[in-house]
């Protein structure tokens, strides 16, 4: 008799912990064979209201650390996902329905990706800040400082790639983020709370709703304690939606193109400038 | 009423296993030198050998040097960058998971107390690696043009008071540029490096990009004086840093030089007082002195003198001098039987000179090579002890009654690789930052150091900037220079 | 005199104090605080922590069982072991004293002082009238030790002299019946130049004891703000020849946070303030383990809670 598998139930990942949708509601997965895989929550308005909560607690002190210790957890963050290589392959595989060669590949990449982003951390004002040379006995600098809290909507494809490509120039500018999974392939995004759970990321820097984007888009657009959004994700007119939302608050919005850059971390941030006069 | 003196509270040295005998480090193995001859490398706390070490000669360097043009031109330089970066993320997580043993076996061979190798210099150096790993395929946005490259091999070569952070300041912004090197430790202290060596072993470094050949000053001239060296990158004395400029003047090679110092500390009379004489004793006694960036001389506003000497001498007395090994103690043992002579011969000139010696009442250890920590008060520019680098625990105080004297007498020295300014107004700090001559300024602090801040120095402390973004550009390739 | 009583004369001694930087504090309390402190320093060290201790219950729901049983603890903290000594002092609500009192000198504890509480603790918002019967009513039910709680109101809307007479006038109601703890509320005053000025403030109207905090407001008393308060006795003695202790209050519950505090003292203002008349820890559960940390040393094993008496 073959062993009977003891398969896993995707929740939701909030504050740290991975509680069920308040409302009770679930929505089904197939995989490209059709086949059922699993019923994810479906992350009501209410959820994300409890997601924002977390972000916004948990960012000051993830903007805190040093930013040797952000670059360490990230690098942490992709030796925990080099790890569980194979259990992503397979998501990706069953999901998207692509070859186990080509899965490899995405997976690799998304840990060269957090890689690449853990060594930005602290460099970030080396190539951004700046020494002003102002007219008068002043000191002047600018430097960038974290924005907030940032919403990120990736693309549904790579599932895994496009989501830690997203997600990890949000975390290196300190910012905490509230990731909304593609609703077609979100296990990866889901799964990826696992990775983040054992990377000694302080609780609530990330939280992950999987669901129908277009519910949750009107309440992710006009919440004021929202700072920045990542719609690379969604649609033309869904775009719309969130800028007319966002508009409230002067939310910073921004589609991205398929690249790592700094630009990505920088967008996401804030740039202050202070001054000191010289003098005895 | 008190009996709370501190038991001894050893570190054990069983996590140590140091060889009896070390061979060279070339082409990714351990090999014997060719003309088979080695020395000792001792305790300079206890004059116990530690291990027969390696020496290398003109014919081991060129198989090095070749080993590193071999695996640059075959493997290094074709490497895509951010590959090349995680092997420098796994070298910087073994040094972080073998923390403890190269902190104990860095006390041993160098003197430095344990509590220091513990908490500065092994972490620093395995965040030098960790910063830097993260440059390599980012160099493309560092400000240096879009394509910069390398340079080729690089000849390295380290002092003894900081082995392996110093090893950590070289090797690592070289090969996060895609350079490939052979360095050449102190001679009085090759254990770290030859750790470090393992420890490039263990994360699959492809054979030849760093090679590590122990020796003496004979060794580093050969190595100096390769010809099929790019660069050199050298961190010693300003004597011996002027002879390798000298060396490469006709040359192609280009060279990075972090030279000698007698930084200023400067104490205004509006500093948080207790936070300055903290700063002014790590300032001069953090490493035993040995920092080329030492406080060295105590630039003193005239109305707080008294009451500033009064804190430092009762502070002074809290200092515990003793085996390096001790958990508590915080000054430990002089490098060499060299060095304590060149400690002993300024000071002796100091008293000689006028000045007022004073060292808090100690028992220093039979056995091994020890000095007090020392001060000199009426000490005048014109007083060696005022002028030359001593690089030992001795600090001389000097008085200043306005602030532009105090920068006057800062500046006045051939030297210019930091000085210190304790002022709790931030305008008055900016002020004297902007006019002290030093290529690295201390505010309200002293003796800090992070891969992220370059450092170097101005006039005879050297050429060119170690850590950073700025650090990098002794690795690549200039864009606007001409190699003669 | 270093005041002459004025407002001016306080005002100009308090602004000229050397200014203290926070980072520089901190490095150094971090600093000490890794010292390693091993066998017979250490044994040495956690029955001078016991003597230290102000074994303390300040809760809305004390009894006179708790008081009692608290009593009983602080004479025999181990009841199968003469050997450990008796804590500093006990530390109760100004209604408990008399009952403290009483306890203690039943069960053999007479020389174990009781301190009380006062000045409407832990707040201070009371009048001065009501703050000085509250004083008195504890020293005439027995305390021979009086914790009052500095106006921060006061103090951080900068009228110093009226924090100033306050403390005066409670200390003349003490006489030399009692010694007065000043309790500054550090983490109220929050900066370290404010827990200097407020050190001296205290002793220069009169405090036998600086206090850090009543223990019901955090941070407490963290190391940088102990190394500030010694740093004060410190120079306060150079200055006046006179000693006045240092009372850390809130936060110490572990062996090692109480041996940091004799690390800080014994290298900040030195040996001569090693002992319970010159530094008390304010603290409850600190007892217990300082016991089994004891017991780990006798025998050379971990201990366990059970062999330790919850009151």
């Amino acid at each position: 008799m073959n062993r009977i598998d003891v398969n896993k139930t995707y929740k939701l990942f909030i504050g740290g912990a991975f509680p069920r949708s308040e409302s009770g509601r679930v929505y089904e997965i197939k995989g490209a064979d059709k086949k059922f895989i699993a019923n994810p929550a479906l992350a009501s308005r209410k959820d994300l209201r409890d997601a924002v909560v977390a972000a916004k607690s948990a960012q000051p002190g993830w903007a805190n650390a040093t930013a040797f210790n952000r670059g360490q957890i990230l690098y942490r963050m992709a030796e925990m996902l080099e790890g569980r290589s194979e259990q992503f392959i397979n998501e990706i595989t069953i999901l998207e329905g692509v070859a186990k060669k080509a899965a490899q590949l995405q997976v690799s990449q998304a840990v060269d990706c957090l890689v690449w982003y853990s060594g930005w951390c602290d460099k970030l004002t080396s190539i951004s800040g700046s020494q002003n040379q102002v007219s008068g006995p002043f000191y002047n600098f600018t430097t960038p400082e974290s924005l907030g809290v940032v919403a990120v909507f990736a693309e549904a494809k790579p599932s895994l790639l496009a989501t830690v490509r997203a997600l990890a120039p949000v975390l290196a500018g300190g910012n905490s983020a509230i990731l909304i999974a593609s609703e077609n392939f979100p296990l990866p995004a889901i799964s990826l709370g696992e990775v983040i759970a054992t990377s000694d990321l302080p609780g609530g820097v990330v939280n992950i709703l999987t669901g129908k984007a277009s519910e949750l888009i009107p309440w992710v657009g006009s919440h004021m304690e929202i700072d920045g959004i990542d719609l690379t994700g969604v649609s033309k007119k869904q775009e719309e939606e969130l800028r007319l939302a966002g508009v409230d608050n002067l939310k910073r919005i921004f589609r991205f193109s398929n690249t790592d850059h700094p630009e990505r971390i920088l967008s996401f941030m804030e740039q202050k400038t202070i001054w000191h006069p010289i003098g005895i | 009423m008190s009996d709370f003196e501190y038991a001894s509270a050893p570190e054990s040295r069983a996590i140590a296993n140091i060889e009896s005998n070390y061979g060279l480090f070339i082409g990714g193995k351990f090999v014997q030198p060719k003309k088979g001859k080695s020395f000792n490398t001792i305790n300079p706390a206890t004059e116990e050998v530690l291990s027969k070490i390696g020496y290398a000669d003109k014919s081991d360097i060129d198989a090095a040097v070749k080993s590193a043009r071999s695996a640059y031109l075959k493997v290094w330089s074709k490497m895509p960058a951010k590959e090349r970066g995680k092997y420098l993320f796994r070298i910087a997580r073994i040094m972080q998971e073998r923390a403890r043993e190269f902190a104990v076996v860095e006390t041993l061979d160098n003197g430095k107390p344990i509590r220091e190798s513990r908490d500065t210099d092994i972490p620093l150096a395995a965040a030098h690696f960790f910063y830097h790993a993260g440059w390599a395929d980012k160099l493309e946005f560092a400000g240096f043009g879009s394509k910069p490259k390398s340079l080729g091999v690089v000849g390295q070569v380290i002092p003894w008071n900081f082995p392996l952070l110093m090893l950590a300041w070289k090797i690592a912004p070289a090969l996060a540029a895609g350079n490939t090197v052979v360095l050449k430790p102190a001679e009085t202290t090759p254990l770290t490096a030859l750790l470090f060596a393992e420890v490039c072993q263990q994360a699959g470094l492809p054979e030849g990009v760093v090679n590590i050949v122990t020796g003496d000053g004979v060794t580093g001239a050969a190595l100096v004086n390769h010809p099929d060296i790019n660069k050199i990158a050298f961190t010693g004395s300003t004597e011996v840093g002027k002879s390798i400029a000298r060396a490469i003047s006709g040359s192609k090679k280009t060279a990075t030089l972090e030279l000698g110092g007698k930084a200023a500390n400067i104490v205004f009379d509006d500093a948080a007082i207790d936070e300055a004489v903290e700063g002014i004793v790590n300032g001069i006694f953090f490493n035993q002195g040995h920092v080329c960036c030492a406080g060295s001389r105590l630039i003193l506003q005239e109305n707080v003198a008294e009451e500033v000497l009064d804190k430092l001498k009762k502070r002074m007395s809290l200092i515990r001098v003793g085996d390096p090994m001790d958990k508590n103690t915080d000054l430990g043992a002089i490098n060499s039987k060299e060095q304590l002579n060149k400690i002993n011969e300024i000071s002796n000139a100091g008293d000689k000179e006028g000045a007022n010696r004073w060292s808090p009442e100690l028992k220093l250890p039979s056995k091994g090579f020890w000095f007090p920590p020392t001060i000199f008060t009426g000490v005048t520019q014109s007083h060696r002890i005022a002028r030359e680098e001593i690089f030992g625990p001795v600090l001389s105080v000097l008085t200043f009654r306005t602030p532009a004297e105090a920068i006057e007498k800062a500046n006045n020295t051939m030297y210019g690789l930091s000085a210190g300014v304790w002022s709790d107004k931030g305008s008055k700090v900016l002020w004297a930052a902007k006019q002290l001559k030093a290529g690295v300024i201390w505010s309200n602090t002293f003796n800090k150091f992070d891969p992220a801040s370059p450092f170097g120095g101005y006039k005879e402390s050297g050429w060119g900037r170690e850590g950073g973004r700025h650090g990098l550009s002794g690795y690549l390739t200039a864009e606007a220079k001409v190699n003669k | 005199m270093i005041i002459d009583g004025s407002e001016k004369s306080l005002r100009k001694f308090l602004d000229e104090l050397s200014p203290v930087d926070q980072v520089g504090a901190e490095a150094r309390a971090a600093m000490l605080a890794t010292r390693s402190i091993k066998t017979s320093s250490k044994a040495w060290a956690i029955d001078m922590a016991i003597s230290m201790v102000d074994l303390t219950t300040l809760e809305g729901a004390d009894t006179p069982g708790k008081i009692k049983t608290l009593c009983a603890k602080a004479v025999r903290p181990d009841p199968t072991d003469s050997t450990v000594p008796s804590v500093g002092a006990i530390c109760v609500y100004n209604d408990m004293v008399r009952i403290a009192r009483s306890e203690l000198d039943s069960i053999g504890g007479n020389s174990l002082p009781v301190a009380a509480v006062a000045t409407a603790f832990p707040s201070g918002r009371a009048s001065l009238a009501v703050k000085k019967i509250d004083t008195q009513d504890a020293l005439d039910a027995g305390a021979s030790e009086i914790d009052m709680v500095i106006d921060r109101g006061a103090f951080l809307s900068g009228r110093l002299m009226e924090v100033f007479e306050e403390i005066r006038m409670i200390k003349e109601l003490c006489g030399d019946k009692a010694h007065l703890k000043v309790i500054l509320e550090t983490g109220e005053l929050v900066t370290y130049d404010n827990v200097r000025k407020a050190s001296y403030l205290a002793m220069l109207a009169g405090a036998d004891f600086i206090k850090t905090s009543t223990g019901k407001v955090a941070p407490a008393a963290t190391a940088p703000v102990v190394l500030v308060m010694l740093e004060a006795v410190r120079d306060y003695f150079a200055l006046t020849g006179t000693k006045i202790g240092v009372k850390p209050a809130g936060g110490i519950r572990t062996t090692k946070d109480a041996i940091k505090q004799l690390v800080l003292v014994k290298e900040t203002a030195g040996d001569q303030w090693l002992t319970p008349d010159l530094f008390r820890i304010g603290a409850s559960a600190l007892l217990n383990d300082l016991l089994m940390q004891r017991m780990k040393l006798r025998s050379g094993h971990y201990a366990s809670a059970n062999y330790v008496t919850v009151d």
